[in-house]
């Protein structure tokens, strides 16, 4: 067991976990079982050693190794150990965790191409440094042989960091170029290459004046650029599948020898899964064993509950709530309604990637600029003198002046410095361009059950019920596990009544649980089943005896933050729109309650899709934010979008912005954070554009030297930089 | 002006082992957990003996 336990072994799995498997493979089956833990609530030294020793103390754990940055806990283990009991070993030793899919991870662990750029960057960082100490040595007066030698070095040295460092930007020049396109890495790989291939021209013929330094500094801020663009991204990006990993696609199979857990794509038509109360259908089909009810808000938004018997149909993504039921499949994997949505989005999202950010804007009017400058420096100077290495020279600094260097540092350093803002509060920015989008919102659209409410019910009228009955009540609802009966069964305790003797209590699935009180056969739950009336609220009845059956109405609560989050966006002008698939009085009674004028109810999925497509007709920039099946085609249709962590899977994917906690107050500060980090970028651009307007004429004049090229382009990049991180 | 032909190497050389214990760094995977490693110097487990 301490053989696996090396340090090593997770600071390199290529190189010291294949010996260690090979050692392995001797002494048991050989079979590579990873287990990823996620360990929301470690933050010390002791949490580490504490996690580590629980774990390792396990048989059948090889080895356990804990990322605190990350939050998890990486095992290597024994087939037979199961991430369920690792959870139980660490619950007991006071350690919260939760199984996470391996397979849906292995992506974030080799960032390969993050450290490629590190490796890049480093590189160029060690060659500009030198050659800046070299170049000093000329500016400050430097002659004749020792010039000369000064200038061969730092070609030593660029040359060759250059092949290496500045490829990226070759290749998506390269890229582009074959497209018939420019974009911003067009100008950076010419000014690159013919800084340096006139250099050496120069210093060839002992020319006076080398722009190596500039050529590689250039490379470094650009790819320092690239670096925090990718940082920022990598890490939305692993956030986003660590939630989507914490779904594990597994389900029990049932087969002639009993039940077996397999993993959600092994499935096929016809196979009979077994789906226990809490858990969610993984595929669609039809029920034909069981009774239990069934939860639907994230797919319709309704919030209440249904009755699910033998020969009814489900869809992926319910949730059953009270008895287990055993269900055929008849679709799987990516024919199942939840898939099949995916193509209402894909035809929503090609509106929205026709969106061009604001880089992409200012490189489409720059790239062709910097050429044309250039070329006609480049003739002007040709025809003014008919010498090409002067004219040439002139060219090249131009271009050097002119390159994006401070451009291609203004978008990625504010929106570094934005989303780590963001993040601090809860909200994790999934695309790149989402900022910009979203500051340009001003039509809010939420959708009510899971977004707007908490999605979990509150009992609203205990006060009309007598406290015997609610003591029954009490009594029945503590045996249960259905929703509706907890929230009771808490709330009915909070007002301080104590429960009634009640015997024999039995949970019928999808009808409510049944005792006996006194003799008296008392029931709780469905209306049909209890005999009660007919209600529009969602509603449990209680029955005691022959005595008519009463009603405890629930409503859904509000999520934390909601009322004061849209109190602050009518507040600050923004349009807002209540839209849900529930019945119209549960969504007028909502919208009053929130103060909200504007509804939609008993909305589709189309429906909700065309309502957002309107009001983008109508010259509405629309931010929806919402967590069901129903709203993943508003969302991806929407200019931008936000969606709760509780979302399902499909709607995190579609929108641009996930909200990790549990509050939406948060979604107030995304607009203005947005708002001022577009203020920013456009500052930037600015501050670069003053810098161009000042040096483009020198260059032009040919009166600038490497050194001010130098100055000028180190000074706007640091300028600009400084000016991104007054958002933090 | 002869000493350049020493510092010039010398200075090099000195850049050339920072960049290669970064991109040692870098390959051993020491940023994958940057709070972790900040945080493990703190235990004692390991204080009698290293790790085996």
């Amino acid at each position: 067991m301490t053989a696996a336990m090396r340090p090593g072994m997770s600071a390199c799995p290529a190189c010291s976990a294949a010996p260690a498997a090979e050692a392995l493979a001797d002494v048991t089956a050989p079979q590579d079982v990873n287990i990823v833990l996620s360990l929301p609530s470690i933050h010390c030294a002791a949490c580490i050693s504490g996690v580590e020793r629980a774990l390792s103390a396990q048989d059948g754990v090889l080895g356990a190794r804990v990322n605190l940055t990350l939050k998890r806990a990486q095992i290597e283990a024994l087939p037979d150990m199961t991430a369920a009991t690792l959870v139980d070993v660490l619950g007991k030793a006071g350690f919260e965790a939760h199984e996470l899919d391996a397979t849906a991870l292995r992506a974030t662990e080799t960032d390969k191409a993050g450290r490629d750029l590190l490796m890049r960057l480093a590189v160029a960082g060690f060659a500009a440094m030198n050659v800046m100490l070299l170049s000093v040595a000329v500016w400050s007066g430097a002659d004749g042989p020792t010039r000369d030698m000064f200038h061969w070095i730092s070609a030593a040295i660029a040359l060759p960091t250059i092949a290496f460092s500045a490829q990226p930007f070759f290749k998506h020049a390269w890229t582009a170029l074959r497209a018939g396109r420019l974009n911003m890495d067009v100008p950076i790989s010419l000014a690159i290459l013919l800084a340096v291939g006139t250099s050496l021209w120069e210093t060839s013929l002992s020319g006076k004046h080398a722009y190596f330094d500039a050529a590689i500094t250039l490379t470094f801020f650009l790819l320092a650029g690239r670096y925090l663009d990718h940082r920022t991204r990598a890490a939305a990006r692993s956030a986003a599948e660590e939630l989507a990993a914490l779904e594990v696609p597994r389900v029990s199979r049932l087969t002639a020898d009993g039940e077996e857990q397999v993993a959600m794509s092994e499935l096929s038509i016809g196979d009979l899964i077994r789906v226990r109360p809490g858990g969610r259908m993984p595929v669609d089909g039809e029920i034909t064993d069981g009774q239990s009810e069934l939860d639907r808000s994230l797919l319709t938004g309704e919030t209440r509950p249904i009755f699910a018997g033998p020969g009814q149909i489900v869809s992926a993504g319910e949730v059953n709530l009270t008895g287990p039921l055993t269900i055929r499949a008849s679709a799987v994997g990516r024919d199942t309604s939840l898939h099949r949505m995916a193509d209402l989005v894909a035809v929503a999202e090609s509106g929205r990637s026709r969106y061009t950010s604001l880089a992409d804007k200012a490189a489409k009017l720059y790239a062709p600029g910097v050429h044309i400058l250039s070329a006609l420096a480049f003739a002007g100077w040709y025809i003014y003198t008919f010498d090409l290495r002067t004219a040439l020279n002139i060219a090249a600094a131009v271009l050097i002046i002119t390159c994006p260097c401070a451009l291609g540092l203004a978008v990625p350093a504010v929106t570094t410095a934005a989303s780590g803002r963001l993040f601090r509060k809860g909200l994790l920015i999934k695309d790149a361009t989402a900022l910009e989008r979203m500051a340009q919102v001003d039509t809010v659209v939420f959708d009510k059950t899971g977004t707007l409410t908490a999605g979990t019910p509150q009992a609203t009228n205990l006060g009309d019920h007598s406290r015997r009955d609610m003591s029954i009540a009490l009594a029945l609802a503590e045996g249960s596990s259905h929703p509706l009966s907890q929230s009771l069964a808490t709330a009915i305790s909070d007002a301080g009544v104590k429960p009634e003797r009640v015997t024999d209590i039995t949970e019928i699935p999808g009808f409510g649980a049944q005792g006996v009180w006194k003799g008296h056969t008392v029931r709780l739950g469905r209306a049909s089943w209890v005999g009660g009336g007919e209600s529009h609220d969602t509603t449990a009845w209680l029955k005691v005896g022959d005595i008519e059956a009463t009603p405890f109405t629930f409503e859904d609560q509000i999520r934390d933050g909601a009322e004061a989050l849209v109190k602050q966006l009518q507040q600050d002008g923004f349009d807002v729109v209540l839209m849900s698939g529930d019945t119209t009085p549960a969504v007028e009674a909502f919208a009053n309650r929130l103060g909200i004028s504007k509804w939609v109810a008993e909305a589709l999925p189309e429906d909700k899709a065309e309502k957002v497509q309107a009001l983008t007709q109508d010259g509405a920039h629309v931010l929806m934010v919402g967590d069901g099946l129903n709203d993943t085609a508003a969302l991806a249709g929407a200019h931008a979008s936000i969606s709760p962590a509780t979302a399902l899977d499909a709607a995190r994917v579609a929108s641009d912005v996930v909200l990790l906690g549990g509050s939406l107050e948060p979604v107030a500060d995304a607009l203005s954070t947005s708002r001022v980090a577009i203020r920013r970028i456009r500052q930037n651009f600015s501050i670069a554009t003053w810098y161009n307007i000042i040096a483009v004429p020198l260059a032009v004049a040919g009166l600038c030297s490497p050194l001010i090229a130098a100055l000028a382009m180190s000074t706007s990049s640091i300028t600009v930089s400084l000016n991104a991180l007054r958002l933090r | 002006m002869n000493v350049l032909a020493y510092l010039i190497p010398v200075s090099l050389i000195l850049g050339g082992i920072g960049l290669v214990a970064f991109v040692f760094t870098v390959k051993s995977r020491q940023y994958d957990d940057p709070e972790g490693a900040a945080q493990r110097i703190l235990s004692d487990d390991y204080d009698d003996k290293p790790k085996s």
